[in-house]
């Protein structure tokens, strides 16, 4: 299958070994995936911080870069989530109705990973190899607004080597919501140190997620208190084997 | 009766007359905070009392209630038929107000319209000296929160109790309440026991701190009150338009007594809480206490239909209260939040109200659903921060039984609020730098080196203080993707 990446601005700029993996691992189950240049961000931080007007001309051009894919696909539960949930919203409040209508239909061929790999590719099993022991956060917006269900714990039950444990309290917000961690600072370090409190106590070394902006924000308060715990996203453990060690 | 800017129309306002629905008055009632949102939490999240109180009651509720949900089969539907009846509500506002405001005249009651708070005060205060009472004993009620009234009897020499014990605690330690349903969320019993020791009139001066013994003492208080005080005050829950009754849920029994004792009944009701028919509360009445407090059932819900002679008050007023709800009816985007039925369940899910408690909301409500209804009832300038002390993860909307879309809303109204002016640059030559990908490359690249040069993920200039206050930021990669890419 020929699949278009949407790599979003933050794993562009920031983490792109979880873009890099996703790549990898499509092409090992044996799809082509291209790169679209013109694409750059979905335009989600402006609209969810009351910029809705600046985001138009980004919603304009993520349409028109996508239109011409059967299947899109981003390392990204919260980036699909605004493609899927706001960009026709923000087309048509801006009186766009034509771009209103071609970005539903982007957004209905535009899949997060773990969905892509689930419902479209049909596969649970992507041969990969990952010993550690893991423990796996569902970030609200793969959770609550794509309803990815366990789609992402049935990918990494599979993984040869990993030891899934449970998150407590799994399904509690990590406190980034884009700006919120910064316009709220303190009530998000609230609730960041809830969610690493739970993740130290599964024992995990590593802390996965389908979503590289909670995973900056967990890795980074993790990192800040040298608690030895890493965080990797989900496209990185599936595109790992054995060969590749 | 006199009707003037219900329902959208335009109408009288500070300095003339308004293209805009009015909105609250300032300077009266309790819906704006003094300090943001941010400063407020600051506070809040220092206080280790509160914050063990709320972790252990919203967690207790949080699982009481889920308990409950999971018995009903329909539970999602019948949240969708919440959701209905509202919209249809809201839909047809005018005309069911009015349909009420004939059912409650035919059985005896009176009803008067106020636009605002302080005319909802000047009403209540008016009939309260008319039947020379000095006292009014008082139902747990959040729009006479919302208005201040009990400040407004005050002034005009009336002392409201209130009979709720929660909502007795708070009056009596001169605080404020800090959610919908546990109005004293943020108290211990120790605390307790000095409040009514310090405040309660013929408290046992050996009070001690046992639950039971602090419900005994509220309960003699209580019931001397309730046999000497003519005149009752509540809010309602839902009133029928079809009957003109009116409805009040409550765990304790104080609101029944207020509710039939007195030979005065008034009622002060936010104008949406108007349902349809009778029938409508076979939805309402199973939705609510499952989502509050994870009842099957309230234990007392109390209807009364006007007067009936020789039982209960004998002198029935029903207030019907815009302030600023006609503002929030004429946005289709957020007219929404007048679909809450003020069950708290948004409250007991939010991350956010678990750690920072109701009072950092400034307002008397709190939690997802204030950060959407206060900002809109008073203009979002004057709450603006409100719309931003979410993370906008989706609980909300998936604990609320008439499926409001809080997020949706919060992200709505985050397009009203002020925004600075720094804040403003910086978004524009973001959207300015992302509609061009040479230049979004040649950025990225720039920042890289400009992040290989300084200090690693520590000490951002402002406004990304607050990231590295508290996290790392990642060593920037080698590559972005897109150079990756294109050398592959
Ligand atoms: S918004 Fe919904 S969940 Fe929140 S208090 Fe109102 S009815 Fe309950």
């Amino acid at each position: 299958m020929r699949i278009a990446l949407f790599v979003t601005c933050l794993a562009d700029t920031m983490f792109p070994a979880a873009a890099q993996a996703t790549v990898r691992l499509l092409e090992r189950l044996g799809h082509e995936v291209v790169f679209p240049a013109e694409q750059t961000c979905c335009g989600q931080m402006h609209i969810n911080t009351g910029y809705q007007k600046d985001a138009v001309p980004l919603v304009r051009r993520h349409v028109r870069t996508f239109a011409g894919y059967d299947v899109v696909v981003a390392p990204s539960g919260s980036c699909v989530g605004s493609v899927r949930h706001q960009h026709a919203m923000v087309a048509a409040a801006a009186g766009d109705e034509g771009l209103a209508a071609r970005a539903g239909d982007v957004a209905a061929r535009t899949y997060e990973l773990s969905e892509l790999l689930v419902d479209v590719l049909g596969v649970e099993d992507v041969g990969a190899y990952y010993p550690h022991r893991v423990t796996y956060h569902p970030t609200c917006h793969s959770l609550r607004v794509l309803r990815v269900g366990d789609k992402p714990v049935r990918l990494l039950r599979r993984v040869r080597g990993l030891d899934l444990v449970e998150l407590p309290a799994a399904d509690q917000c990590c406190g980034f919501g884009g700006t919120f961690a910064v316009k709220n600072a303190d009530t998000s370090t609230a609730m960041l140190t809830d969610k690493m409190r739970h993740v130290l106590a599964t024992g995990a070394d590593v802390c996965t997620a389908g979503d590289a902006s909670c995973l900056m924000h967990i890795g980074g308060g993790l990192s800040r208190l040298h608690t030895g715990v890493r965080t990797v996203h989900l496209a990185e453990i599936l595109a790992a084997t054995e060969a590749a060690r | 009766m006199t009707r003037r800017t219900f329902l959208g129309m335009p109408g009288p306002r500070d300095g003339g007359p308004g293209e805009h629905p009015v909105t609250a008055p300032r300077g009266v009632g309790h819906l704006r905070g003094d300090e943001s949102f941010p400063a407020a939490a600051r506070k809040a999240l220092a206080d280790p009392q509160l914050r063990r109180n709320l972790a252990h009651a919203t967690t207790t509720i949080r699982g009481k209630s889920a308990r409950v949900i999971a018995e009903l089969p329909d539970w999602q539907q019948l949240r969708d038929a919440g959701s209905a009846l509202k919209a249809d509500t809201m839909a047809r506002l005018p005309e069911l107000l009015e349909e009420l405001e004939a059912a409650v005249t035919a059985a005896g009651g009176v009803v008067h319209w106020a636009t605002d708070a302080n005319q909802a005060n000047r009403i209540v205060a008016d009939l309260v000296r008319a039947t020379g009472a000095d006292r009014v004993i008082k139902v747990k009620s959040m729009a006479t929160q919302e208005i201040g009234l009990n400040e407004a009897l005050q002034e005009a020499g009336v002392t409201p109790v209130e009979t709720d014990l929660a909502e007795l605690i708070v009056q009596l330690g001169d605080d404020r309440p800090s959610h919908i349903l546990v109005p004293a969320i943020h108290r211990n019993r120790a605390e307790i026991r000095e409040i009514f020791l310090r405040a309660m009139p013929g408290v046992d001066p050996g009070l001690t701190d046992e639950p039971a013994v602090l419900a005994a003492a509220a309960r003699r208080y209580l019931r001397e009150t309730f046999l000497r005080t003519p005149v009752a005050v509540s809010g309602a829950n839902f009133a029928i338009a079809e009957t003109g009754t009116l409805a009040v849920v409550e765990s304790e029994g104080n609101g029944r007594m207020c509710l039939t004792l007195p030979d005065t009944l008034i009622t002060v009701m936010g104008i949406e809480k108007v349902v349809p028919t009778w029938q409508d509360l076979e939805v309402f009445l199973q939705l609510l206490p499952r989502s509050s407090t994870g009842e099957r059932m309230n234990p007392y819900t109390s209807m009364w239909t006007g007067v009936t002679p020789g039982d209960g008050p004998q002198n029935v007023h029903l207030v019907l209260l815009d302030n600023g709800r006609s503002a929030v009816l004429a946005d289709p985007a957020g007219r929404q939040a007048l679909h809450c039925i003020r069950c708290s369940a948004c409250l007991n899910v939010c991350p956010v109200y678990e750690r920072t408690g109701g009072h950092a909301y400034g307002s008397v409500y709190p939690g997802p659903i204030g950060a959407v209804l206060s900002p809109q009832l008073t203009g979002v300038p004057d709450n603006a921060s409100l719309p931003y002390a979410s993370s906008l993860c989706g609980a909300c909307y998936d604990a609320c039984p008439v499926r409001i879309d809080i997020p949706s809303m919060l992200v709505h109204l985050r397009n009203q609020a002020p925004h600075p002016r720094t804040e403003s640059a910086a978004m524009a030559a973001a959207a300015y730098t992302m509609d061009r990908p040479r230049l979004y490359a040649a950025a990225q690249r720039a920042a890289r080196l400009t992040r290989l040069a300084g200090r690693r993920g520590r000490g951002l200039p402002p406004p990304l203080t607050g990231w590295t206050a508290s996290r790392d930021l990642p060593d920037p990669p080698p590559e972005t993707f897109r150079d990756w890419w294109a050398r592959r």
